[in-house]
């Protein structure tokens, strides 16, 4: 059959979150899938191609959620894109160890105008809990097609696909049981639901819309406003008198469920204390659950840098030296301006970017096997009572730790975090925590500077960073967010066997969102600070950036730079941190020939300037692709405002540095 | 007699009564199995900091000011 003729499919993937969701869609699609963003929004959207015997099908990946409220956006997404797009059917994977749970977002899938096909995944998970689950016994209860699964290992998923094809193709036999509410409150809903007929835009179903009034859904209430203003009139008194229906409409959702699942659920009497259960007993403790989260952090620096370290080494000698003399000689013909912007201010600038990627990708690794194992959720769970300090909770330490790695990804990864406030606080943190570029700059410019003490120096200024990540914390929360608190409420997954190719895509996706900001944002910005740096010349010395440079010698003089090269160094930062080692390396080779770099530059300054630009440079302006990110996330003027805050902190914190060492 | 979950210690079980705190909070802990009628478990409570439940056959985290919102009977026996 060829492809051209073959009709297409739309299935949507739905799912509570820790059900294996992810692992269905990476196996039914690999490598065919498109990451980007609901339109207008910033949430993660992923969709994928397959084929099933002749049929094209492209697969919609859902936002996780535990309900159909509209409260979250990640809610809300997912139930507008089944009711705006009427996917053709939605595949509900559901968790068999939890199947209980895990059929409140199907009761709340069942009154939305798509069929229904249950992937009933983890039967393994669920046997080795002696919890045993019976589909056919459970798709005649629900008259709803069940398949049993184990995405992890691959079985079940092509029946699924071929159960959910065959509901398709003839939607109009699916005839489900569908929830019902509580008798008490069956009339006023009927009563809505009368004033509503025939009044709303066609993508809402009356019954539906009903339901969600009478749940007190706040955007189903505008669209009625908007659409049928005197029918609004008439239901808002009815709203108001039952006002406490939903409770009682999620509490009769849980009573339909365990009507449905008595007889195709069987667990055993006593419940089982599970390895997960074990494992918490120390990892979710006050006080060894702490010890094992720094331990685990260490163990993760300490494997990323010693296993990326040669290669970091190795990708920029290969950079900036056969590659950028390679290109240097392939474009001999050329004028010189053009092979010097090529070799020196593209390879040199943006990719000396590149030779960082080892490190992300190691650490990214590292932080996925977490993740896919299940830890991630302990760590949040730890950290919650320092979070709260900074009027954040437990899940705002995992973007944050990102940041150690690279800033981008832990602004990227903030989008974890439900509620706005702490969102955006957690954003405006973030280029707080020293990213590696930061740290491979001390790393160079500490034991030229300090000798013997580098190390500490180097581990004082970490803890720099994390103080000032502190202070800025309570302040914020405290002036501009008023101390509000957020709810921390988190299901802890079950500990479960790391999955390589969930882990692989983990890393490309994270990684591939740096690439895509090295490749567009740096090499513009990149661009343009060489074309500063060059012009009118000869040399950096006469350039434009240099008479930048020294123009802000007097405020270098607070933090004793009175040397404009520094500055130009800091400014050079701007487009990727591990520039400053770069402009530093251009503006010193001027001078003697076979001093080591480092040596030349610890000469030029006394070691209290020293330790203040070592600050200055970890605490300054979040890089540019850093700030794109937080444009992207949260529009400019939280952009901007992070920019001009890390410019007062790097400058406040450099100069008070600098004025207390120098008093010495 | 009722009391807030977060009052519970480790091991001990309750029935779900109310949800204070608001529509939105109790929308999400309904999500999750929390709704007036569920059967909830105290894993570990420290005393400080959030503390795990069990209900509906999975784990929970909740920050103690939010276990502080559910209201339980207690019932006899352990968990």
């Amino acid at each position: 059959m060829s492809v051209e003729s073959a009709a297409s499919v739309t299935i949507a993937l739905a799912g509570q979150p820790n059900v294996g969701k992810s692992t269905v869609f990476n196996r039914l699609t690999g490598l065919s899938q498109h990451v980007g963003n609901w339109p207008g929004k910033t949430v993660e959207q992923k969709t994928g191609e397959m084929a099933y015997e002749g049929t094209r099908v492209r697969l919609v990946d859902l936002p996780g959620t535990y309900s159909l409220t509209a409260n979250s956006e990640e809610e809300r997404i997912a139930r507008d894109f089944i009711l705006r797009e009427r996917p053709d059917v939605v595949i509900a994977i559901v968790n068999a160890a939890a199947l209980e749970r895990n059929l409140y977002l199907l009761a709340e899938l069942l009154v939305l105008p798509s069929p229904v096909v249950i992937g009933l995944n983890m039967m393994d998970v669920a046997e080795s809990q002696g919890v045993h689950v019976e589909p056919e016994v459970l798709e005649a209860a629900l008259k709803v097609p069940v398949v049993p699964l184990i995405a992890s290992r691959n079985q079940g998923l092509l029946p699924l696909v071929a159960a959910a094809l065959r509901v398709a193709a003839n939607p109009g036999a699916f005839a489900p049981l569908r929830p019902e509410i509580r008798p008490a409150h069956r009339p006023v809903l009927a009563a809505i639901a009368a004033q509503l007929a025939g009044k709303l835009p066609s993508l809402y179903p009356t019954d539906w819309a009903a339901l969600k009034l009478l749940e007190g859904d706040a955007e189903i209430a505008a669209v009625v406003r908007a659409a049928a203003p005197e029918a609004w009139e008439g239901i808002q008194p009815l709203l108001m008198q039952h006002e406490d229906a939903y409770l009682d409409i999620a509490g009769g959702r849980y009573e339909w469920i365990a009507r449905m699942v008595r007889a195709a659920v069987v667990r055993p009497r006593a419940g089982v204390v599970t390895v997960t259960d074990r494992l918490d007993r120390v990892a979710t403790h006050p006080l060894w659950g702490l010890a094992l989260l720094l331990g685990v952090l260490a163990g993760v620096f300490w494997l990323t840098y010693t296993a990326a370290s040669p290669l970091v080494n190795l990708l920029g000698r290969a950079i900036s030296g056969s590659f950028a003399g390679a290109a240097r000689s392939a474009l001999s013909w050329a004028p010189a301006w053009l092979a010097a912007f090529v070799a020196d201010g593209l390879i040199g600038g943006a990719g000396m970017v590149l030779s960082f990627l080892p490190i992300l990708v190691f650490f990214f690794a590292l932080i996925g096997l977490l993740e896919d194992v299940g830890y991630m959720a302990r760590m949040a769970y730890v950290m919650d009572r320092f979070m709260h300090r900074l009027g954040l909770h437990g899940k705002s330490s995992l973007p944050l730790f990102l940041g150690f790695g690279c800033n981008i990804p832990a602004v990227l990864g903030t989008r974890i975090i439900e509620d706005r406030r702490a969102r955006l606080l957690t954003l405006l943190l973030a280029p707080l925590v020293p990213c590696t570029a930061r740290l491979a700059v001390v790393t160079f410019l500490a034991p030229a500077f300090f000798g013997e003490l580098a190390t500490w120096v180097m581990v004082g200024l970490v803890a720099l960073n994390l103080l000032v990540l502190v202070v800025v914390g309570v302040v914020l929360n405290r002036l501009a967010f008023r101390g509000a608190k957020t709810a921390f409420i988190m299901e802890m997954p079950l500990y479960h066997v790391p999955n390589l190719r969930t882990i692989g895509l983990f890393v490309w996706n994270n990684v591939w969102a740096f690439l895509k900001k090295a490749g567009s944002v740096i090499v513009v910005v990149a661009a343009i600070v060489w074309a500063l740096s060059s012009w009118p010349g000869p040399g950096m010395e006469h350039s434009i950036l240099a008479g930048i440079g020294r123009a802000l010698t007097p405020i270098g003089a607070w933090i004793g730079l009175d040397d404009w090269r520094f500055i130009v160094a800091l400014l050079t930062s701007f487009v990727a941190k591990e520039n400053a080692i770069a402009t530093l390396g251009v503006l010193f080779s001027a001078g003697e020939r076979g001093v080591g770099l480092a040596k030349q530059v610890a000469a030029a300054l006394p070691p209290s300037a020293a330790l203040a630009f070592l600050v200055v440079q970890m605490l300054f302006v979040p890089c540019v692709a850093t700030v794109a990110a937080t444009k992207q996330e949260a529009g400019w003027r939280w952009a901007l405002l992070s920019v001009l805050m890390l410019l007062a902190i790097s400058l406040g914190v450099g100069t008070i540095t600098y004025q207390i060492f120098s008093r010495l | 007699m009722l009391k807030p979950l977060s009052e519970l210690k480790s091991g001990e079980r309750g029935i779900v009564r109310e949800l204070q705190g608001g529509r939105r909070l109790a929308a999400r802990l309904a999500g999750l199995g929390l709704t007036p009628g569920a059967l909830v478990g105290v894993v570990h409570n420290y005393g400080r900091g959030p503390l795990t439940v069990a209900v509906l056959h999975t784990r929970v985290a909740l920050g103690i000011g939010q276990a502080a919102r559910v209201l339980v009977e207690t019932t006899e026996g352990d968990a």
